[in-house]
């Protein structure tokens, strides 16, 4: 075994014996559907937030190559049942490829979501320096879902996890956003935001939340947005290395396994998305992309956007592991939010 | 030497039953029916006001676990610390209202 598989292995829970417990809950979880392609086309992000399991930053330099991008809009085109194109990162509106990608898809008919960290739009490009201004008018055009982490409605909380500053940044974001149409009745531009906890311990109920949202943002800031999706932190990369250094790695894990719910388990993403890597490997998801868990095919074949075959990734068998709890845990978690009510 | 209040021996809570089951069964149900579902009253509701009691009883068990449940049914740190300042001038009130029976003492011995 390599030393950098070693390391990722390191960064991952293990002895929970996930599998095991979706067979004692009776749960054989196959994929449905391929409704979403989730491509993560740069690690380089203008934020280094303290749960980020992509373990972006301004330091990275990742990126998907022009070519790879074409062929994931190939993808696209020859698979009309791949409704949606979810682009992340790091901090995606930092590659130079972004626009052509949105439009590219958008030009397909897709339905495009962008992961908007807010900030990216008033800092400079860590690299070139550039402005990304142009975003809100630019994502109105493209009529692109928008979707934005923001930790609280408050600022304590908000730059304890992504930074000193970043909720005013974001509060001014959100207001060009809104300025733009976004959030606002009747727009069709959907503005959705992302809480996620700040520490080791599970999201409250997301409708509670999103109407104390909703409630201060207004109020306070005359900010308005669609819909808020409550997301546990998973285990793994940065926020691994902060719940070891805190001495808190095994009570999380103890809190995600005690709270397993079947009917989270049921609603998992996997089974309708696949996520793929800036170097065109496909994945389960975005956090088995992080940890180097390929998707795999006939014969155990690491799967990819080079030879992709849509039967052949409908028929895998779905790569689970301890860090798994993380999206089944309570309500449940997925990149659309709480999985079960 | 041992201390006491070790944060792992919350763990242990439900050993309680180890003897007397059928009172720890009856005590465990009843407390997860109060605390644990929204009533009148709502989870997090409950929450801030466990949290209160457990300052107040100077609980370290029920401090850790319910500054846990207040942030996961949706409280800040703002709304947690005034529920415990709730609890602090209850006890500090509870102290000077019994001065009313020290004066009516007072003026029985001074009239």
């Amino acid at each position: 075994m390599s030393d950098a598989v070693v390391l990722k292995l390191a960064r991952r829970p293990a002895g929970y014996e996930f599998t095991a417990r979706l067979e004692a809950s009776g749960l054989a979880l196959r994929p449905l559907a391929i409704e979403t392609l989730q491509v993560n086309i740069t690690k380089l992000c203008n934020q280094v937030c303290r749960h980020c399991h992509v373990d972006a930053s301004p330091a990275r330099r990742e990126m998907m190559s022009a070519e790879r991008i074409d062929k994931c809009i190939e993808i696209l085109a020859r698979h009309p049942d791949i409704a949606n194109l979810d682009i992340t990162g790091g901090a995606p509106e930092l590659h130079p490829e972004f626009r052509r990608f949105v439009e590219g898809a958008v030009g397909l008919g897709k339905h495009v979501m962008v992961r908007h960290n807010l900030t990216v739009q008033l800092d400079p490009h860590p690299m070139t320096g550039a402005s990304q201004e142009y975003l809100p008018e630019f994502f109105a055009h493209n009529r692109v879902e928008v979707i934005s982490s923001l930790p609280y409605h408050q600022e304590y909380f908000t730059d304890a996890q992504r930074g000193g500053g970043v909720f005013a940044k974001s509060i001014e974001a959100l207001k060009r956003l809104n300025a733009a149409g976004y959030g606002r009745d009747g727009s069709g531009l959907a503005l959705n935001l992302v809480y996620n906890p700040v520490g080791p311990y599970l999201p409250a109920a997301q409708a509670g939340l999103e109407a104390d949202y909703k409630r201060e943002l207004a109020s306070k800031f005359g900010v308005v947005f669609n819909r808020l999706f409550t997301i546990t932190n998973m285990p793994i990369n940065r926020f691994r290395l902060h719940l070891e250094k805190s001495g808190l790695s095994e009570a999380y894990m103890e809190k995600l396994v005690s709270a397993f719910n079947p009917a989270a388990a049921d609603g998992v993403m996997c089974r309708s998305l696949i996520s793929v890597s800036h170097d065109g490997r496909i994945f389960d998801c975005d956090f088995n992309q992080m940890l180097d868990l390929d998707a795999r095919g006939k014969g155990g074949r690491a799967l990819s956007i080079f030879d992709f075959d849509f039967e052949e990734i409908l028929r895998r068998r779905i790569e689970f592991a301890d860090h798994c709890y993380g999206c089944t845990a309570g309500a449940g978690s997925s990149c659309g939010g709480a999985t079960a009510a | 030497m041992s201390n006491y209040y070790e944060s792992e021996d919350l763990k242990k809570f439900a050993a309680i039953g180890k003897h007397a089951k059928s009172l720890a069964d009856d005590f465990f149900r009843y407390y997860a029916n109060a605390t644990g579902t929204d009533g009148a009253l709502t989870k997090r509701e409950k929450a801030l006001i466990a949290l209160a009691v457990s300052h107040t009883l100077k609980c370290p068990y029920c401090i850790d676990a319910y500054t846990t449940q207040c942030l996961e049914t949706g409280s800040n740190p703002e709304q947690m610390m005034e529920a415990v300042h709730v609890a602090a001038v209850m006890q500090a009130g509870i102290t000077l209202v019994h001065s009313v029976q020290m004066q009516n003492h007072l003026e029985k011995l001074v009239p």
